[in-house]
């Protein structure tokens, strides 16, 4: 059963249309990636499914109830990661974490047991007593996460979580994301780094310009728009003309990027080889989420 | 309107918990200054200010200081107070994420700065029966009346801040709104000194009311027409503290 579902969901500010006739199915317990390039309108999406800004038109459905009728009952069971700080900096580290399970409600003894079990997870033991201020910026990161999951979420939406993490922090970060797995809590990743998606998220949607452009687990969709491998070939203003003449006869999928042409879903035997007189110009390698990417949101900064 | 609920006690405890750390910070502008206009206007100013019944002039002020104090705690509070948890600090955001509604935030502000006028209401009172200035038990229910005022405040005051553009926008508030009052509301001297005009307009500042009910508590000579001037703070405070849930969801539900 679908988890979160939403129907026409829209969100006009004034003159902008930030999310535009969204209809998604998040299963539960799984992984889903949202991406996009900023100002695709996740942040506003995320917002509109926690509960926190209401549509303008369109519907929600957590567990099979409309959002509408029970805010308080869904977000008792989520748990939100910002990405940006929002970490009481008048209260201790220990004290965030005690104010926070208040919030939801959870009696102290339990709030303290867990408090202190989340703090030893995300390797903060030592900071109890420590004020906001004074944690490094991956700490406070890490913080944010321990906050997260202290009302232990069906539905886990998290924002960049590990944006500005040191590799260890981030291996941590992404080995409590696919633990949570096993206990059945559904995530929602929204995420700039396309290596998080590809190896956590069962599915990802890619959202551009306020609508979900496409959706799939990561393979699928690397297989769908870029096939398993992309050849660059670097060229100059000579070579260029002849060499997507070359592409288009040869009925190849390709895309200009300016000094450099990205041909995909080349087959074994369409070897480019022959394209370009030194081999250093042409090179291949395995395809990403990152080429998927760019092939749907487009190369050119949008803000 | 959507209704608050019993929730805003979390954000009540969440403030006091950060009162209970940093209050030694806070207690210069409740109990220090007080007793500097106190001693100073009363003892000082008073020697030469002679009153029409002979009261002492210090007599005169203590309850008026105890509603403008009470006053100026509620007005802090819900105004650069609440602005730098709203837009500095992000803590709304944090627990607007959680089971809370926009309305018990700010529900919770509200009678958290309730809290700190009672606060700053009850240890001035304290001080002014030490300096033997209360002369009727009545003035027991002052602390409930600083309560109800403080309400009455930090629901103008959040409903300033709800349509702040910056944090200096509350200069205006102070000086425009908050300051004048404090003159004109009859602490530091009976309202009809003033020509009628004045008089009459003083009476639509939310600050007048009270100071007539702490004085007439502290005097011990209550008539009838206190409840007027109790509904009439009663009115105020249902007002604005219904607005200001309205204007607060239009600026942090979007």
């Amino acid at each position: 059963m679908a988890i979160i579902k939403t129907k026409d969901l829209t969100k006009r500010f004034k003159d902008v249309l930030a999310v535009d006739d969204v209809n998604l199915e998040i299963e539960e317990g799984e992984c889903f990636g949202l991406l996009g390039p900023n100002g695709a309108g996740k942040t506003t999406l995320i917002r509109m499914i926690t509960a926190v800004s209401p549509p303008t038109k369109g519907k929600i459905w957590v567990q099979g109830k409309d959002l509408k009728d029970c805010h308080r009952e869904a977000k008792a069971m989520m748990g939100v990661i910002p990405q940006l700080d929002n970490l009481d900096p008048d209260l201790t580290v220990f004290q965030n974490l005690m104010t926070f399970a208040r919030y939801f409600n959870i009696p102290k003894n339990e709030a303290r047991r867990r408090s202190v079990e989340l703090l030893a997870l995300f390797k903060l033991e030592d900071k109890y007593n420590s004020r906001i201020r004074e944690l490094s910026g991956g700490m406070r990161r890490r913080l944010l996460l321990a906050r997260g999951l202290i009302n232990m979420p069906m539905i886990l939406i998290l924002d960049e979580p590990t944006l500005g993490l040191d590799p260890q922090a981030k291996y941590l970060v992404w080995h409590k994301l696919t633990e949570l797995n096993s206990e059945g809590v559904t995530r929602i990743l929204c995420t700039h780094n396309m290596e998080e998606a590809t190896v956590l998220c069962d599915r990802v949607a890619i959202m551009h310009e306020g609508r979900i452009v496409s959706l799939d687990a990561p393979h699928a969709l690397i297989s769908r728009y870029v096939g398993s491998e992309v050849w660059e070939i670097e060229v100059n203003s000579e070579g260029r003309d002849r060499i997507i003449q070359e592409l288009e006869s040869r009925g190849l999928d390709f895309e200009d990027g300016g000094s450099e042409i990205y041909v995909f879903h080349v087959t074994d035997d369409q070897s480019l080889t022959d394209l370009v007189s030194h081999a250093e110009r042409l090179k291949h390698r395995p395809a990403t989420l990152e080429d998927v990417f760019f092939r749907l949101t487009g190369r050119s900064l949008v803000e | 309107m959507k209704p608050f609920s019993w929730r805003c006690i979390r954000v009540w405890q969440r403030n006091r918990d950060v009162f209970f750390r940093l209050w030694h910070s806070e207690a210069p502008g409740f109990i220090v200054e007080p007793i500097l206009i106190l001693v100073a206007m009363g003892l000082g100013l008073g020697a030469y200010v002679g009153l029409v019944d002979g009261q002492r002039y210090i007599e005169f002020i203590a309850p008026g200081i105890i509603a403008a104090y009470a006053m100026f705690s509620a007005s802090f509070e819900c105004t650069y107070g609440s602005f730098v948890r709203m837009e500095y600090q992000k803590t709304y955001d944090a627990i607007i994420a959680t089971p809370l509604s926009v309305e018990d935030i700010i529900a919770g502000e509200i009678f958290w700065g309730a809290t700190r006028s009672l606060v700053t209401g009850t240890v001035i009172l304290i001080i002014a029966t030490a300096f033997q200035l209360v002369h009727s038990p009545w003035a027991l229910l002052i602390p409930a009346v600083c309560f109800l005022e403080g309400i009455m405040f930090a629901s103008i005051a959040i409903l300033f801040t709800s349509i702040a553009p910056a944090i200096y926008s509350f200069n205006y508030y102070f000086t425009l709104f908050i300051t004048p009052m404090f003159f004109f509301s009859g602490v530091f001297f009976p309202l009809s000194s003033f020509p009628q005009i004045v008089q009459a307009l003083s009476w639509i500042i939310p600050l007048t009311p009270v100071v007539h009910l702490t004085r007439a508590l502290v005097s011990g000579e209550l008539h009838l027409g206190l409840l007027w001037t109790l509904g009439l703070i009663v009115v105020v405070t249902l007002v604005f503290f219904s607005l200001s849930l309205v204007t607060m969801r239009r600026r942090l539900a979007v």
